[in-house]
């Protein structure tokens, strides 16, 4: 993909939005790298019988590596990520399409540090898990 | 309000875990970012790690006895608080360089903040934890600051 120059970042402009679905062999790979046992990530009946989900929940952290996927892919080799934030707001569950995007919130081009709102929406639109991240872009990239 | 940090409660703020010291591996790096979903290149070949993988590096590695019945290990660095229902939290990290195969990196974890405050249902506990990654020689990787809300 093309990365992005500095000189055309501006407040508004937006970060290529991607589709997450994860099934559950993507979500016991994840739980397994972290060593998380957590049972609501693998076990169905027990998360829906006894903790009352209606299904297998995406691991929280794992939505925050998305804005992470996000922000790396946007920035290419331009710039580094210096600050990323997130708080899971509102759980998704094995099934749902959730996407992960953002929208550049501030840029200084004398530092070429850009801020940006981060977002994983599910079908409903709603933002369960926002974010912020600060990236600096490199000086050798910056304007054209 | 009624004050349900006690004293003895407040007077963790401050304490800390072991030192706890990992190694980064090609093939752990690599693990992480397949999982993830990750199409970035490098991430998925294990040149360097995605900016999430230090919570797989540092998740607690512990025996199948410390697990609860529902699978989960009890952090040792929280005391028993008074209200124990998990709401939203977040967290905050801020990069100083990337993680690469070969890196040994040392983590301390430290209960940063604890405090209540009075919520529309009730009360609430807040408590911050700060993760900080350094090299051995004490150069820092990352620091991360997570925030839990209990009701």
């Amino acid at each position: 993909m093309t990365a992005p120059r500095l000189a055309d970042i501006e407040v508004g402009s937006e970060l290529p939005e991607r589709e997450h679905a994860p099934d559950n062999i993507q979500l016991f790979f994840y739980n397994a790298a972290l060593w998380n046992a957590h049972r609501i990530h693998f076990d169905a009946p027990y998360a829906t019988e006894v903790e009352g989900y209606p299904g297998l929940v995406i691991a929280g952290p794992l939505m925050g590596d998305w804005l992470g996927q996000c922000v790396q892919e946007w920035i290419g080799d331009d710039g580094h990520l210096t600050k990323l934030s997130y708080s899971n707001r509102q759980a998704a569950y094995i099934g749902e399409t959730l996407r992960a995007g953002g929208t550049v919130t501030a840029v200084d081009p004398t530092s070429g540090r850009v801020e940006i709102a981060l977002h994983v929406r599910n079908a409903e639109g709603e933002n369960i898990t926002p974010g912020t991240a600060v990236v600096m872009f490199d000086s050798s990239t910056k304007g054209h | 309000m009624t004050e349900l940090l006690t004293p003895e409660l407040k007077a963790c703020i401050g304490r800390e875990a072991p030192p706890r010291t990992e190694v980064v591996t090609r093939r752990d790096i690599r693990k992480y970012a397949i999982s993830t979903g990750t199409r970035i290149r490098k991430h998925l070949d294990g040149d360097e790690a995605p900016p999430l993988y230090h919570v797989a590096l540092f998740w607690d590695v512990v025996e199948l006895d410390q697990l609860t019945p529902d699978g989960v290990s009890v952090d040792t660095l929280l005391p028993k608080l008074p209200l124990d229902r998990a709401m939203a939290g977040g967290l905050e990290i801020t990069y100083h360089r990337p993680i690469v195969p070969g890196d040994v990196l040392v983590a301390r974890r430290t209960l940063t903040d604890l405090y209540e405050k009075a919520g529309r249902s009730g009360p609430l506990i807040f408590y911050e934890i700060t993760l900080d990654v350094r090299t051995e020689d004490g150069s820092p990787v990352l620091e991360e600051v997570t925030t839990r809300i209990l009701r």
